[in-house]
């Protein structure tokens, strides 16, 4: 009996420990499966939040990001309580319709769930992908473009309180990006930043790829383009010395205390360009 | 005994006629307000100046806002001690919600842009939309008043049919602003090259008839009529008017002046299955599933598309406003017609657009300031201005038979923007019509109906597309959500499905109880008396 008995807790032990272990299957598709899924399919994936759009009547609209793509997720039933504790790098399992409007691939009708987990994405790079088709690939990602010329910038309105339309160049060709009023706010740097710039100004900029009727960035903050290449160099002048560190270990300390103050310096000398850092309108 | 008996009767025949009294009351509709309504001052004080705050509705069109920002200019030069503050939205419902939001907390607008159906909801809170009644009707301050520094028009030259549309059980709660209707805006080179001839009025037969050819792909996947992989024949924007429309030309039921819920009926059902027939045959889709009308219509991946009149510069080739990529545009001839009918010879039509409330404040001159400037909004100047913009119709006989109005609508076509033909003739499909427009009951609550309207179009259709059955079940189930998600008064579905018998007898007014109380007391009394005189005779 006392054997039957240790063989029984052994084999609960072992089924305990497997439960454990185990990855629980939540039906999550991968980011490549989630493309190749048709428009209306029912589909689930694992997401972090990146920025939250809107709530409004119990529903949210949110961007947000994996390691392997982005998701968009359009009106998603939940309640104030709720989307409060959602902040950037909130991991959510996400359960909905795969749909398509205008151009933009988004989840719609969706069911969520708060997971353990958090990941907040780096800006991708995507200026040498402008005009291409591959641009697609990378839609609702959180995206830098580089050196772009401003050529227009107007007021939904014709006059502040609504979205900004801007126009942006790159190498002759004209690009279009939004400031959304319901992601940014009237009251934030990025609004009143963007709604200063005038024609000819080189900025970089960052945004989340939105689509309307073709890629349609929406702004979440601009940047000097001048000076962002001055830091990009002060920098690599960083990294190099880092280079040595191992020989001249204090000296480089003081040079890399002499850059951060060139930098803070350089910040405060960049009024007409905000503070360069996105305060998302919670 | 007997003379107990007779006044007994007299009483309770009193009680019945009293009873039937109140119900024709009821019956009639919904119960007319019983505070007097409020009266301007007798004079205007201009030794004070007021800052008054206007929220007013644009269609993303910038044109709009320059008229809106001259008319407050022009009316401050009239009036140097009113100021007003624009706030502009490009959305209804935008408005609405910052208005509910704003009445909790006392800082509601003085005039705003608004739609009837909004204002019966605001109206459930008490004296916050001023009763314009004895405004209109002031003399000096009222329209047309010899106290006014403008040319306002007279009560009578303000169309009646729209002056109408801002009444609330029986009292004049908005004054119209502009006024639109829906349109069919056609691909006619599509229609033609699939062997086509348009009608003056189409059918939802001949729409479908013509989209089911349209709908034929070659064996790669690519549709024939315009050689792309994306076609979507007919695209509806407001799916809400699509259902209030639709069943206005069967004859079905939506709702009653006194708030009753009748749009859960077999018409309903019919169409929504229909619907789905055509859904699923990939001929239908709508603006919340995939997108602006216009931008389908204008890259030729849609053939009939219905939007308002107010959108008609959005429409065609060579619209002033486009919002696709110019390799997208595809060139097209562009036709405007009234929206398919069921029976072409009898069109009907919903008639909408912005009208004018005013919010109540304390001060009683910033009021009538606020009614001043609303009036101005009815200047033959703003009227034709604003009109002009989109193919909006101007809401005074004053101004649709001005001079100036005639000039604009006779030189349809000599460019693409201020005399756009398709925005030209939009309006005058309204100006033509006018007499077979229609709007639907108004009540706390009707708001919410409409969304339902739409709602039950949009459910049907995202159903199909992800290949759920749609049946008489689904619907049924799903008037049940849209009951429950909307909150709606059980009590005023009057659809045989919601009605039990023992509902009937809940939803009956008090007098109507009382009533059927007392006849049955009437009737105990009578047999009980019948039984004793039985008796007496029997001991006899």
């Amino acid at each position: 009996m006392k054997k039957i008995l240790a063989i029984a807790l052994a084999l609960c032990a072992l089924f305990v420990f497997a439960a454990c272990t185990a990855t629980p299957d939540n039906g999550a598709m991968t980011y490549e499966e989630y493309v190749a899924a048709e428009l209306d399919a029912p589909v689930t994936v694992e997401t972090y939040v990146q920025a939250k759009q809107s709530w409004w009547d119990n529903k949210a609209t949110l961007y947000t990001q994996a390691e392997d793509g982005a998701y968009f997720i359009y009106e998603m039933p939940i309640t104030e309580e709720e989307y409060n504790k959602l902040v950037p790098g909130t991991k959510l399992l996400v359960n909905g319709f795969k749909a398509e409007w205008s151009g933009e691939i988004e989840i719609i009708d969706a069911q969520y769930e708060i997971l353990e987990g958090e990941f907040i994405a780096e800006a991708f790079d995507a200026t040498d992908l402008l005009g291409k088709e591959e641009l697609i690939n990378h839609q609702n990602k959180f995206v830098t473009f580089k050196d772009m010329t401003v050529e227009n910038v107007e007021y939904k309105n014709g006059e502040p309180g609504d979205d900004i339309y801007v126009t942006l160049s790159k190498d002759g060709a004209s690009y279009d990006f939004c400031v959304e009023v319901y992601l940014t706010g009237t009251e934030t740097e990025v609004y009143k930043a963007v709604g200063e710039l005038t024609a000819g100004d080189i900025i970089d900029v960052e945004g989340f790829l939105y689509w309307y009727e073709g890629a349609n960035t929406h702004i979440t903050a601009i940047y000097n383009a001048a000076e962002t290449e001055t830091e990009a160099e002060a920098e690599a002048e960083v990294k190099t010395e880092t280079d040595v560190k191992t020989e001249t270990e204090a000296e480089t300390e003081t040079e890399a205390e002499a850059n951060a103050d060139a930098e803070t310096e350089a910040n405060e000398e960049d009024v007409a360009f905000g503070d360069n850092e996105f305060t998302p309108n919670w | 005994m007997k003379k107990l008996f007779t006044l007994f009767l007299a009483v309770v025949t009193l009680f019945s006629l009293c009873s039937c009294h109140g119900a024709l009351v009821k019956d009639s509709g919904p119960e007319k307000e019983e505070t007097p309504l409020p009266v301007p001052p007798e004079e205007f004080d201009t030794s004070r100046d007021f800052e008054i705050t206007f929220w007013a509705k644009n269609d993303t069109n910038k044109t709009q806002v320059a008229i809106y920002e001259k008319t407050i200019s022009d009316f401050e030069k009239i009036y140097p001690n009113i100021s007003v503050k624009l706030r502009l939205y490009t959305d209804y419902g935008k408005i609405y919600n910052d208005v509910i939001t704003n009445i909790a907390t006392k800082t509601t607008p003085d005039v705003c842009i608004t739609y009837p159906d909004h204002i019966a909801t605001y109206l459930s809170g008490e004296n916050i939309v001023v009763p314009l009644d004895t405004f209109i009707n002031d003399e000096k301050y009222g329209l047309g008043g010899s106290g006014l520094r403008f040319d306002s028009p007279e009560k009578d030259e303000v169309v009646e049919k729209f002056l109408d549309e801002g009444k609330i059980s029986g009292v004049q709660y908005a004054l119209p602003f502009m006024r639109s209707t829906e349109a069919l805006y056609v691909n006619k080179t599509y229609v033609e090259k699939l062997g086509f001839e348009l009608p003056e009025t189409v059918t939802w037969d001949f729409i479908f008839e013509v989209c089911e050819k349209a709908v034929k792909k070659d064996d790669d996947g690519i549709y024939e009529i315009n050689g792309k992989k994306r076609m979507i024949p007919f695209i509806y924007k407001s799916t809400d008017n699509m259902m209030i429309q639709l069943l206005k030309q069967r004859n079905a039921g939506f709702s009653t002046d006194r708030g009753d819920i009748l749009i859960f009926n077999d018409d309903c059902t019919d169409i929504l299955l229909k619907i789905a027939k055509e859904t699923e045959k990939g001929l239908f889709s709508t603006f919340k599933i995939s997108g602006y009308p216009a931008n389908l219509l204008n890259a030729g991946e849609c053939i009939f598309a219905v939007d308002s009149t107010a959108g008609a510069t959005w429409m065609g080739t060579d619209a002033p406003l486009i919002d696709i990529a110019k390799e997208k545009l595809v060139e097209f001839e562009t036709v405007v017609l009234p929206v398919p009918q069921i029976d072409p010879k009898n069109p009907v039509m919903i008639s909408q657009g912005p009208s004018v409330c005013i919010f109540n404040k304390d001060d009683p001159q910033r009021v009538l300031a606020s009614f001043i400037f609303t009036q101005y909004l009815l200047t033959n100047e703003v009227q034709i201005a604003y009109s002009g913009t989109e193919g909006y119709l101007p809401v005074t006989n004053k101004a649709l038979s001005s001079e100036e109005y005639t000039d604009y609508l006779s030189r349809s076509g000599e460019d693409n923007e201020k005399y756009y033909d398709i925005k030209i003739t939009a309006s005058k499909l309204l100006m033509d019509n006018i007499g077979k427009t229609f709007v639907t009951p108004v009540f706390n609550g009707s708001a919410s109906l409409r969304d339902v309207a739409g709602q039950l179009i949009e459910n049907v259709t995202k159903s199909v597309n992800r290949k759920e059955i749609v049946d008489k079940k689904y619907i049924d189930d799903l008037y049940d959500d849209m009951i429950s998600l909307h909150r709606l008064d059980k009590t005023k579905i009057k659809n045989e499905r919601f009605l039990s018998a023992n509902d009937g007898i809940k939803k009956l007014p008090v007098e109507s109880k009382a009533l059927i109380i007392l006849l049955c007391t009437v009737w105990l009394f009578l047999i009980l008396y019948f039984i004793y005189e039985t008796l007496k005779k029997r001991k006899k």
